[in-house]
């Protein structure tokens, strides 16, 4: 029964009709059958994310669950969805965290919850469909409405110069993506369909290509983002209420490298040949030169919203060694670094929503970011020290933790390349550890700072329960990562195989 | 030529000068301050137009009297489009009139003299047509805007409105008298075959840039936009609901047919001029917006800058672009209309709120219209799913296709600029603090037809075919 469901369908529409249903039934009168609605959906559509994962073949490069109707006839466009591979894991990724984001929300949001809660699901359902379109006007349009929720979500709950950051986030994004619309608009002509796979099938010459190229580079490299487009992040992070810092952490800034992946490095890989050096001086900037801006933070949530980017440095590089390795002919070391950037794009979610999510068990206790105005948490919330520990350690890269498993992988791949590019990137390890340590030693240890640390309490059980998913699925990829190497295996090396070969001429093309 | 005499073709219009002297009438005898039989009988006849209209639907081209007269599924599918607008902006102004002592027979009358007007632009299959329709229209749009007596805004609005106006069709007649005078013709379909014989020659270029800026003029298009603002912001809101949308569909029916059937093989003469007046106008009117406090004169320079999106599609010049055209030009009149509804919205107790500052709480004490609100921004600023992208989304795909790729490059960054200035109504209504609510109206006839509005953004927003469809029907069925 469960196959013939229309199931990546659902995992859109079923959170968007939860919150339909909390703003339209239960609403702000009834607080409690509201959070317990919004849980039941989130719940609801994490079990149908996992059915998806179900059955899923992955064994098989191919797109998957496929789902085809005819939507705007007379553009050609359809609503098509599908999932390989390297979009499944993502789904995954946003359901769970939205059920996470529900949960730490719990009792917690004052000011009109319903309408917040709505917002996640709305957010969660058009970011499945972001991760699901095969068709790219589709595509678009999800990921161009999902700014709506968020905008919502950073200015009404967010903290004080909540209005800067949230319009600077909005106007941002909106200005990459339009450029992002053009060269799908292009593309769509070229190809009389504005399918995604037969824009990976189109013959393109170089100097087009290269427009094309950097159309995609201004919309993803703000999504993602890497420098020097990528000041609206720190903005927006330190303004958003925990729960948007979480999803823009966790899943939004994926969208980025999801589109490098699904758009970028398949329909102008020899654009991306000609610039791979350039992107991967500007992954290697993100690495190092944010890393050493996050060591000068002052605000906690800053330092975590910059360790971010300089993370995502990696899943770039990651992505952008492949070029340069398949021109040497190490395909092997291709596939493990386009690997290493899908794996660190997953562990990050975690690991970066989860460091939120303990910045935010802090702020709710004494409203403030700032790491001055802690010291000696440890004396008086040992569990919680457990937790952070955890997670300041995978932030750092440590073996045993999903962190270190992608960060391994792209500095083996870059090494391949030149010593020199694996050794400025092997340098976030250091970095990230003097960062995330130094922000642990300083809020967590010591003698306690003042008498609002020492009334502090530990955490609850609302916060142990999602402290607890995050830091089982972050150990349980630290130490086997194979599953998640195996889901992602057919798509990747189909992604080297057919989709990196030279779109100059039609030589070489596979189905 | 008795033969030609054909009034089937015209029954519409004949329906609906029949109707007009009824309600003349019925109205003179009426007590009721309300005027609420004159109001029914005019959204009757408006309806009555409507089915009438439809089932006009896919019928084929039809020529009468001497071909000065034209029905098409052109003319039908924006024919259907005024009724409905002009539909709901007369619901939108009921509560509004009522308290400023407005509620006379002569707003109703007016209107559907206007629409008359409009009717018979879109129908028309001479110049000289096209240019009583304009003026039946123009005529009852500048009584209309006088109409508030006692408001010195208002007053300066129609004088503004007469001259410029005024001025306007002066070009315009100029421009066909030229045109005239080199062809010897005034029907449509004879100078389009003048000029496939022969070569537009220096004077009918000379008369060509006379149209256009006619044209431009009344759509209030850069650089001939000035009137404009002061306009929207000096008539009664409800006047400037209508005055803002249903007009310029009858205006793009009077450009296609002046432009495209008449001077389809002088193209090369007149789309760049219509191409340099639309970029000017997305450029001006999207950065100007962006500094207005008064939410009337920010939705003035919106619809400068929606405009010249619009106009971007004429501009291109094939059939494909003319529906893309009329398909913005619709989707525009809806999003304008519930635009000014807002304002409306706010004007109740006899002040009127206008200023974008007014909006502030709305988040907080009227979620729902906050919401419905913010739909009509983001819709007019271009995000999908909502309506107001796909018109966009067309003009773009069309201006790449027609390697007019900068153009496209421009356009799409200038819509950049127009989202700050949409955001910034949002930002009003949800991120700032208020301690007060605002001023809504109470009227629930007005709130019913403020959500079905904003509702239909997003519901034509998830199956914008729906209305597409019929645009690219209207232009089919022309070859």
């Amino acid at each position: 029964m469960l196959e013939n469901l229309p199931i990546l369908s659902l995992l859109i529409w079923v959170p968007i009709a939860g919150a339909g249903l909390i703003i339209f039934a239960t609403g702000q009168k009834n607080p409690q059958a509201t959070q317990w609605l919004a849980l039941l959906t989130a719940a609801a559509t994490f079990a149908l994310s996992l059915v998806a994962l179900n059955g899923f073949d992955y064994s098989r490069f191919y797109i998957q669950l496929i789902e085809d109707k005819a939507w705007i006839e007379t553009l050609d466009i359809r609503y098509s969805l599908g999932v390989d591979g390297i979009s499944l894991p993502l789904i995954v990724l946003t359901s769970l965290m939205t059920l996470v984001v529900i949960i730490s929300s719990w009792n917690n949001i004052k000011l009109r919850a319903s309408h917040y809660l709505a917002a996640f699901l709305i957010m969660c359902g058009l970011m499945n469909g972001v991760f699901a379109a095969t068709d790219a006007i589709l595509f678009y349009v999800m990921w161009e409405a999902m700014l709506v929720p968020m905008f919502l979500i950073i200015g009404i709950w967010g903290g004080p110069n909540r209005i800067y950051a949230t319009l600077k986030f909005f106007i941002y994004t909106f200005f990459g993506s339009v450029f992002l619309l053009i060269a799908l608009i292009y593309l769509g002509n070229k190809t009389d369909s504005f399918n995604i796979f037969k824009m990976h099938q189109l013959i393109i010459d170089a100097d087009t290509q290269l427009l094309i190229f950097f159309a995609f580079l201004i919309a993803f490299a703000i999504k993602v983002p890497m420098w020097p487009v990528h000041t609206w992040l720190p903005d927006a992070h330190v303004q958003a209420p925990t729960g948007g810092s979480v999803i823009l952490a966790a899943i939004m800034l994926k969208m980025g490298t999801y589109g490098f992946i699904r758009f970028m490095l398949p329909i102008v890989p020899d654009a991306s040949i000609e610039m791979a050096n350039v992107m991967i001086v500007l992954s290697l900037i993100a690495v190092a030169y944010i890393g050493f801006v996050a060591l000068a933070q002052s605000d906690m949530k800053k330092l975590i919203a910059y360790s971010s980017i300089a993370h995502m440095g990696f899943v770039t590089l990651g992505l952008f060694i492949s070029f340069s390795l398949l021109a040497n002919q190490h395909v092997d070391a291709a596939i493990m670094g386009i690997q290493g950037a899908l794996i660190q794009m997953i562990s990050h979610g975690f690991i970066s929503g989860a460091l939120f999510l303990c910045i935010g068990v802090l702020y709710d206790r004494m409203h403030s970011r700032e790491i001055q105005d802690y010291g000696g948490v440890v004396n008086r919330m040992p569990k919680f020290a457990m937790f952070f520990m955890i997670f300041a350690m995978a932030n750092a890269g440590l073996p045993g933790t999903s962190g270190f498993v992608g960060e391994f992988m792209v500095i083996l791949a870059s090494f391949q390349v030149s010593f020199w590019i694996a050794a400025v990137g092997g340098l976030t390890l250091i970095l990230a550890a003097a960062y995330t340590l130094w922000m642990y030693k300083r809020v967590m240890f010591g003698d306690v700072a003042n008498d609002k640390v020492a009334a502090l309490e530990d955490i609850n059980s609302r916060e142990t329960i999602v402290l607890v998913i995050l830091a089982l699925l972050v150990l349980v990829f630290g130490f086997w990562p194979a599953y998640l190497l195996e889901v992602m295996a057919p798509s990747v090396q189909h992604l080297i195989d057919c989709n990196l070969v030279s779109k100059l001429s039609p030589e070489g093309m596979c189905s | 030529m008795a033969e030609s005499i054909n009034y089937s073709i015209i029954s519409s219009e004949i329906f609906l000068l029949v109707a007009l002297c009824v309600i003349m009438i019925v109205d003179l005898f009426q007590r009721d301050k309300e005027r609420k039989l004159t109001f029914m009988l005019t959204q009757g006849s408006l309806l009555t137009l409507f089915v009438i209209g439809a089932q006009q639907l896919g019928i084929s081209s039809q020529v009468g009297f001497s071909q000065h007269w034209v029905i098409d599924q052109f003319s039908v599918v924006l024919k259907l489009a005024i009724y409905l607008t002009a539909f709901l902006s007369l619901l939108y102004a009921r509560p509004f009139i009522r308290e400023r002592n407005l509620m006379r027979g002569e707003y109703y009358l007016l209107t559907l003299f206007s629409v008359l007007g409009m009717m018979v632009m879109v129908s028309a299959g001479s110049l000289l047509i096209i240019y009583l329709g304009l003026e039946l229209l123009s005529l009852s749009l500048y009584a209309l805007v006088a109409l508030q007596r006692d408001s010195n805004d208002a007053s300066e609005a129609a004088v503004k409105y007469f001259v410029m106006g005024g001025l306007a069709s002066g070009f315009l007649l100029y421009g066909i008298s030229l045109i005239y005078g080199m062809t010897g013709t005034i029907i449509i379909s004879d100078i389009a075959n003048y000029l496939t014989a022969n070569e537009a020659n220096l004077m009918i270029q000379f008369g060509l840039v006379f149209i256009v800026v006619g044209i431009a003029f009344k759509f209030g298009a850069a650089p001939f936009h000035m009137w404009l603002p002061d306009i929207y912001h000096g008539s009664p809101s409800s006047i400037t609901a209508y005055i803002s949308s249903v007009p310029k569909i009858a205006a793009f029916g009077m450009a296609f047919r002046v432009l495209d059937s008449s001077f389809a093989a002088a193209a090369e003469h007149w789309t760049p001029m219509i191409m340099i007046i639309a970029m000017l106008s997305v450029i001006l009117g999207n950065i100007v917006a962006l500094i207005q406090t008064n939410l009337k004169r920010m939705l003035s320079y919106s619809a400068i800058a929606h405009i010249g999106y619009f106009l971007l599609g004429i501009s291109i010049g094939t059939d494909e672009a003319y529906s893309a055209a009329m398909f913005y030009i619709i989707v525009y009149a809806i999003m304008t209309l519930a635009g000014f509804g807002i304002i409306i919205f706010m004007s109740s107790d006899k002040k009127d709120y206008q200023n974008i500052s007014d909006l502030k709480g709305m988040g907080r004490y009227h979620p729902w219209y906050a919401l419905m609100f913010t739909i009509v921004m983001i819709s007019m600023a271009g995000i999908p799913p909502l309506i107001g992208f796909w018109p966009k989304l067309e003009i773009f795909r069309l201006l790449v296709i027609n390697d007019h790729v900068i153009a496209a490059v421009v356009a799409i960054a200038f819509s950049v600029v127009g989202l700050v200035y949409y955001l910034k109504v949002v930002k009003e209504m949800f991120f700032v603090d208020a301690t007060v609510s605002p001023n809504v109206s109470k009227s629930r006839a007005l709130k019913i037809a403020l959500s079905v509005n904003c509702m239909l953004l997003i519901i034509f927003g998830l199956m914008p075919d729906q209305i597409y469809q019929y645009c690219i029907s209207a232009f089919a069925s022309l070859n």
